[in-house]
């Protein structure tokens, strides 16, 4: 039997401390330490190179730590895994859903095959008890049997997202990662997946971490949050405090951007200042 | 990052299946299609139906025309022509089809692995391929002849290692791309080992491209071994093959007798340009779907 | 205010694999002089379509029908150095700038290009008007920047410099096509300033068009959105989100999250956007309207003139005020 996922009673599901990852010469995030408390969700806020991806990265183990230590479910996960084993095991305690629908689904899988594969690779489950999960996870995320049975070809990015979000629940992880996994949706189908992942939540008590440039998504989503920009995280806290008064300046900042009733652009002629980077 | 809007015509254009496919390579296509058949048969039955016996020998019928059911007359040493060609067709085709196999085998799995673990395992393999991209197949089969003595065997897996750079280097391109995309990531999370995700994953999405290169290769493949048997370091005199045919006709050439050299020849283009055209229809045809 | 562009019943099919498809049916709209209109919608609703039919930039084998008047002249009936002016007069800003820009000229190459060529501008002049217009969308040292290749800006100065580029020739009109879409949204807000800004200065017309309704509204006198392929909506832009007309623009504001509450859920309506040729007949958005009725289906629905707006609902009257409710009717 495979080993079982242990949350600890009261403890943090996932802790970071001092996470650092350094590129050549680059250094992509620097010193970055927060909790993410069981049944709660935290957003990492960002834009372009503040290093929020490389950070989720890091906690699934798609990129390896320079420095700093990943516990998930009380286990570390700071060094890569060395056996299969190990590497399932983290495969049931944080998951997550990328961002574009378009290049996140084999092809040539369609989402019931991919959710049984992920199934056997995990489980000895028989064939009837698989199939009956899929059929769960489907129902889950809002997809019919017509469409957890279809090729990728044939879905909507919405409903690619959806078989995404099946497919890392399967193993019943800890901890979803959610990075910008929204942001490349319509408008109405945004709401539509975001009330999906509100009613998992509700459901399955299960952790989000949900990178986002997205303020009012984050503020849906997230309880507490931590801006990051250039690698460093600038703030941290609670959502609403983050939002209604940032203390920082580059989120006053961003916060100011977010159009909205009564918003008019500003030119921020401070940033002209500075001398803005070449490339971000 | 923000929110990239997804061009409404992108999305609803979709690849056409398979079978919409098929049935765009047209007139060209097809006649394609059904030269590559007969050249099958031949090879896997040549040997069952041939109306005379290759080897069977009558010096008096030497360079004679067509006579009676020998459609094609006979050749230098008055043997029927067409039971040769049909008889040949065996080793041409077939030995073409194994260097391609092996090509591609070769090939593909250096393309996955280089793609797969990248750094200095791909710098190194790839920096081994192109060392072996200096030499011409050709060259390599003479070589293969002159070490293990000359045979088709020897000759097509020195042709087959040629080849293989080839292959990898086109393929390391696509294996790249799939490596990259999140989907394969998402399985890595998921705690999929690198052999599912190469074999089940990575490598049925580029298998369209390995087909294509397979076929390619194949042309190549006949023309180069009908060549090597032509210099006779491939198959022997006197077993019948084509590119062997193409040099046993050389006297009768000379001598204004060009049946035996020119079938042969025939044969060998017509299999090559099926070959060519079939592959390069089946590329388009999948191409025009997507403007 | 007289009507700078009029587009009238445009209709336009695209060729495809499995034959023409509709992608915009009977869409009409107006911009005067000066004024900015938002252009509103999803995927298939035939917005980036409609800028460039008004452009001439749609694929091969287009068919379009209607008519789209710039300033008096048909559009459509242009050819050559006809149409060589009026894609001066009408500046088109794309949403990927690396995507219109070649990768191995140098910025002022790109910039002094159509100023050269079709102004027979001296070539130090046009350099000097290129450094001017990049000092204007706030790109300091321009000088240096005129000589560097765009992989050394990044997307954001290099946007900047489309839209610096998009003034040189002095359009009357610029189109903006999900212009910052792909940026941060620091970047955004201030990529947006500096357009609405040389826009006022110089009296531009502006046809914005986006995904994301609280952006058109901040910079846009008034707001068009469409769905399907048709005008569902068009309105003054401050008033669109407060008192929408149509359910799918109600729709539309109820779908984005609150910035400053968290609500239990958000109220989403079912089904995915559609293209025109994809949806039925009678009203488009029946299948995914909380107030649809059995006549929904069966009628045509048409553009009615309603409290300074224009709607394309049957019910639109009745269901004024209650829109935002979140209630079904």
């Amino acid at each position: 039997m495979p080993e079982a996922v242990s949350t600890p009673d009261g403890g943090p599901v996932l802790s970071v401390r001092g996470l650092r990852k350094v590129f050549g010469t680059q250094v992509a995030v620097d010193a970055v330490t927060f909790d993410l408390l069981p049944g709660r969700s935290l957003a990492i806020v960002g834009e372009s190179g503040s290093g929020k991806t490389t950070v989720a990265r890091m906690i699934v183990g798609l990129e390896k730590p320079t420095a700093g230590e990943i516990t998930a479910c009380g286990r570390d996960r700071s060094k890569p895994a060395r056996r299969g084993a190990e590497r399932k095991l983290r495969g049931r305690e944080v998951q997550i859903v990328f961002q574009d629908p378009y290049s996140s689904l084999d092809p040539r899988q369609s989402g019931a095959a991919l959710i049984d594969e992920v199934l056997r690779v995990h489980h000895d489950h028989s064939v009837t008890d698989r199939k009956r999960i899929v059929g769960e996870l489907a129902e889950i995320v809002g997809l019919d049997q017509r469409q957890i049975n279809a090729m990728p070809k044939a879905l909507s990015g919405g409903q690619r997202q959806r078989v995404a979000i099946a497919r890392a629940l399967a193993t019943d992880p800890r901890v979803l990662i959610l990075d910008e996994s929204v942001a490349a949706l319509d408008v109405s189908i945004q709401a539509q997946v975001l009330n999906v992942l509100a009613d998992i939540r509700d459901e399955r008590g299960i952790s989000y971490v949900l990178i986002s440039h997205d303020l009012a998504v984050v503020r849906q989503l997230t309880e507490d949050a931590i801006v990051m920009q250039r690698g460093v995280v600038v703030e941290q806290g609670r959502t609403p405090d983050i939002l209604d008064a940032p203390q920082h300046a580059y989120t006053q900042m961003l916060r100011a951007s977010v159009p909205g009733p009564g918003w008019k652009p500003q030119r921020m002629r401070e940033r002209l200042l500075r001398a803005e980077p070449a490339t971000e | 990052m923000s929110a990239e809007i997804l061009d409404p015509i992108a999305e609803v254009e979709e690849a056409a299946p398979s079978r919409r496919r098929l049935r765009k390579i047209g007139i060209i296509g097809w006649v394609s299609v059904g030269v590559i058949a007969v050249a099958l048969l031949l090879a896997i039955f040549g040997p069952i139906f041939r109306p005379f016996d290759p080897n069977a020998s009558d010096l008096s019928f030497a360079n004679v025309g067509p006579y009676g059911s020998h459609i094609l007359g006979f050749d230098g040493q008055g043997r029927d022509v067409l039971s040769r060609l049909m008889v040949g067709a065996r080793t041409t085709v077939l030995g073409a089809a194994f260097v391609a196999l092996i090509a591609v085998t070769i090939g593909t799995s250096l393309a996955i692995v280089t793609a797969w673990f990248g750094g200095k395992i791909d710098a190194s393999l790839s920096a081994g391929l192109d060392v072996l991209f200096a030499f011409p197949g050709i060259l390599l089969a003479v070589v293969a002849a002159a070490v293990f003595g000359p045979s088709l065997f020897s000759a097509g897996l020195a042709l087959a290692i040629a080849y293989s750079p080839y292959v990898a280097r086109v393929l390391r391109g696509a294996a790249l791309k799939q490596r990259a995309m999140t989907y394969i990531a998402a399985l890595e999370v998921q705690g999929f080992g690198a052999w599912r995700l190469c074999v089940r994953h990575l490598l049925p999405n580029i298998s369209s491209l390995i087909v294509a290169q397979g076929t390619i290769l194949f042309g190549f493949a006949m023309v180069d071994l009908a060549a090597i048997s032509f210099l006779g370091l491939g198959v022997q005199s006197p077993q019948a093959d084509w590119g062997v045919m193409v040099s046993e006709g050389k006297t009768g050439l000379l001598q204004g007798y060009p049946i035996v050299s020119l079938a042969a020849v025939l044969c060998i283009v017509g299999v090559v340009a099926a070959v060519s055209f079939l592959g390069e229809r089946l590329d388009a045809s999948s191409k025009d779907v997507r403007r | 205010m007289s009507a700078l562009l009029q587009v009238r019943d445009l209709t336009v099919a695209l060729q495809m694999d499995s034959g023409p498809r509709e992608v915009i049916t009977g869409t009409s709209l107006e911009i005067g002089e000066g004024e900015a209109m938002g252009l509103v919608g999803e995927s298939g609703s035939g917005k980036s379509m409609t800028a460039k039919a008004i452009a001439r930039l749609l694929p091969d084998g287009a068919k379009v029908t209607g008519s789209v008047t710039f300033d008096g002249t048909d559009v459509l009936a242009l050819t050559g150095d006809a149409l060589l002016k009026h894609r001066a007069q009408v500046a088109v800003v794309f949403q990927d700038p690396r995507a219109h820009i070649n990768p191995v000229r140098r910025i002022r190459d790109f910039m002094t290009e159509a100023l050269r060529i079709l102004d027979d501008v001296p070539k130090a002049e046009a350099t000097r008007k290129a450094a001017d217009a990049l000092e204007e969308v706030g790109i300091d040292d321009p000088a240096k920047r005129l000589k560097q290749f765009p992989h050394e800006l990044s997307g954001g100065m290099l946007q900047r410099v489309m839209i610096a580029t998009a003034l040189l020739s002095e359009p009357r009109l610029l189109l903006a096509d999900e212009c910052t879409t792909a940026l941060d949204v620091t970047t955004q807000a201030e990529v947006m300033a500096i357009l609405d800004e040389l826009r006022r200065d110089r009296g531009l017309s502006m046809l914005f068009i986006t995904h994301d309704l609280e952006l058109a509204g901040a910079v846009c006198d008034r707001t068009c959105v469409m769905y399907a392929g048709q005008v569902v909506e068009t309105r003054a832009a401050s008033r669109l989100h407060q008192d929408p007309l149509h359910p799918y623009s109600a729709a539309l504001v109820q779908a984005r999250p609150d910035i400053s509450s968290t609500a239990q859920r958000l109220v989403a309506i079912p089904g995915r956007p559609v293209s025109a040729f994809e949806a039925p007949s009678g009203c488009r958005f029946a299948p995914r309207c909380p107030h649809v009725l059995e006549s929904c289906r069966s009628q045509e629905q048409i553009l009615d003139q309603l409290d300074g707006g224009i709607v394309r609902c049957a019910r639109a009257t009745e269901l004024r005020g209650r829109l935002l409710d979140g209630a079904h009717a």
